[in-house]
């Protein structure tokens, strides 16, 4: 449904020449919910804009939908829905004439343009807003506008640019099962993009991360994490000379890498721990080791961003709250 | 329907909703040229000076401030389009298949809709003043000032999108020329009056021979020469303004 092949973006800027975006491929099948993860400054936006028809490539090509981007902006735009990261209703405008005004655009008859915003009012929970000015909203209540008027001529394609940027936690989850519901109902082809960790993994089925105008990484939340940081196995044992015995056993492992011993406890690296963890208890228990505790834990995406630039994202300019599957209290090995 | 007329009604609707939902709005642009009228044109009219040839002088000052109000809207018209470029209204347009060229005129459309109606109160406040109205004139009048009108607040969109994000050299420029055109065109005193550089740099200011028809217009000279004068320039301004806008539009911005 979309295709992005080789594609380039480099701006001037007082004499200078920036590579936003460096030869980046990927592909979204129909129907698939796919997330670019990267830190402020990746080049989310720049790709994204790139493949909705509101910024020329210097490189590469873009179908969507089976138009080429380039050739054919008219096909390309009216296949897509674009929801951009800044409120898209006009101040002085009553939410439900921008969006009839939005379905006339698109070239729906007056009429129709009325029935559909009444439809994608309904839908997105906010019929109540219809006669207010956006001005009167919270941010909640706005990006939904900015949803339903991305929406309004039911486009195969819907990208978001940042969609939850400066929402509470409260409308971001409200945000997060509305996208849900879109994907589950209407089928729609979703690609959004986010420098938050959970959104990304909370509603994406395919992750891929960008950094610094390249793709890095392309996959599903679980595979990236098992293949890129991989889960981890924790015991305790009843003392530190134990430990170290646990320990070397566990490097024997099929699939072990990172054996750490921090005092009575010993910290795995292995691919499927759950998995692994029992068969590690029966060696240790063949070797009458006493295990006292034992947890399994699986990486967040933070985990596999440290892992391939060894930076993590928050420092990179991403923000807060890190998915942790992790038990309270445990330690980065 | 052809689709740009269908996209410049989809886009003057757009502009026209809020106006007609709050007319009063209309009166805060028109403040400074009805001070003018109110305040300067009876003192002007109070020094017997014989400005009017074959009119009185309040048929010679009004249109000029008819003048003052067509350049004063339209160049501050790329203002919406800064605030909706800045925030992502105009984006959201652009990503729909709706055409560029009509996203100019259909704004410049509802421009010029709101000067004919501030037009209409500014002369109604006049004729109380001592104004003698020649209706068909006034009517040419404000003919000739929306076809400049169109092409001053296109380029007040050029502006605006030249300005994108800070806006600064839009406030800049549209600060640095309202003033020294309204003077230099004649509009509040003659420009005859004046040195010979004055009149020379009048002379290359298309807005004079505007307002030098504008004035024969509204007595009903319509035959003479500086009503010709007038209307090329107005022409002139209108296809400079409307061709690079709609380019700038095509471009992407």
């Amino acid at each position: 449904m979309i295709r992005a092949e080789g594609l380039r973006k480099t701006f001037t800027a007082d004499k200078e020449t920036i590579e936003a975006v460096r030869d980046v491929s990927f592909d979204v099948a129909a129907g698939e919910v796919v997330a670019l993860l990267g830190p402020n400054g990746a080049g989310k936006s720049t790709m994204l804009r790139m493949l909705t028809t509101l910024l020329p490539p210097t490189a590469g090509s873009v179908h969507i939908a089976g138009h080429d981007a380039i050739r054919e902006p008219g096909r390309v735009r009216e296949a897509i829905g674009y929801v951009g990261q800044k409120n898209a209703s006009g101040e002085n405008h009553r939410i439900r004439d921008e969006l009839i005004t939005q379905g006339r655009c698109y070239g729906l008859k007056t009429r129709h343009a009325r029935h559909r915003a009444d439809e994608v009012l309904e839908v997105l929970g906010i019929g109540d807003l219809a006669a207010r000015n956006p001005g009167t909203l919270s941010g909640g209540q706005r990006r939904r506008v900015d949803i339903a008027l991305g929406l309004i001529h039911n486009p195969h394609v819907l990208f978001l640019d940042e969609p939850s940027t400066g929402l509470d936690p409260q409308s971001r989850a409200g945000l997060w099962d509305q996208i849900q519901l879109l994907r589950r109902e209407y089928g729609i082809t979703i690609l959004l993009t986010t420098h938050y960790l959970d959104e990304a993994d909370h509603m994406a089925e395919r992750i891929v991360i960008v950094d610094r105008g390249e793709v890095i990484a392309n996959g599903t939340a679980d595979a990236l994490k098992a293949s890129l940081a991989g889960d981890w196995m924790q015991i305790t044992t009843s003392d530190a000379e134990t430990a170290r015995a646990a320990a070397r056993l566990a490097g024997r492992m099929a699939g072990a890498s990172e054996v750490t011993t921090d005092g009575q406890s010993v910290r795995v690296r292995i691919v499927g721990a759950e998995a692994a963890l029992p068969a590690f208890l029966r060696l240790l228990d063949h070797d009458s080791i006493t295990v006292t505790r034992a947890s399994v834990g699986r990486p967040s995406l933070d985990d596999v961003f440290l892992n391939l630039t060894g930076r993590p994202l928050e420092e990179s300019g991403g923000a807060t709250a890190t998915t942790t599957d992790e038990p309270i209290g445990a330690t980065h090995a | 329907m052809p689709k740009l007329i269908r996209d410049t009604t989809t886009v003057f609707s757009r502009e026209m909703a809020p106006e007609i939902r709050s007319p009063i709005s209309i009166l805060f642009t028109m403040g400074q040229p009805l001070l003018f009228l109110v305040l300067f044109g009876p003192m002007l009219v109070g020094t017997g000076a014989d400005l009017a040839g074959d009119g009185d002088v309040w048929q010679w000052f009004v249109p000029g401030i008819l003048v003052m109000m067509c350049l004063m809207g339209p160049l501050s018209a790329g203002h919406s389009m800064l605030s909706e470029l800045n925030g992502g209204q105009l984006e959201r347009f652009l990503v729909t298949p709706i055409s560029r060229t009509s996203i100019i005129l259909g704004r410049t459309g509802k421009d010029t809709v709101t000067l004919f109606a501030q037009a209409i109160i500014l002369t109604a406040v006049a004729i109380p003043l001592g104004m003698r109205l020649h209706l068909p004139g006034a009517l040419l009048t404000m003919a000739l000032l929306i076809v400049m009108a169109t092409g001053l607040s296109a380029l007040s969109y050029v502006l605006a999108i030249a300005s994108v994000p800070s806006g600064s050299l839009f406030w800049i420029v549209t600060q640095m020329l309202v003033f020294p055109i309204t003077l230099l065109s004649g509009i509040l005193l003659p420009v005859d009056a004046g040195p010979g550089w004055l009149s020379t740099i009048a002379a290359i200011n298309p807005i004079t021979y505007i307002v030098d028809g504008a004035r024969a217009l509204f007595i009903g000279d319509f035959l003479n020469a500086s009503v010709l004068c007038g209307v090329i320039a107005a022409t002139a301004i209108a296809i400079v303004g409307l061709t690079f806008s709609t380019r700038a539009m095509n471009r992407g911005i």
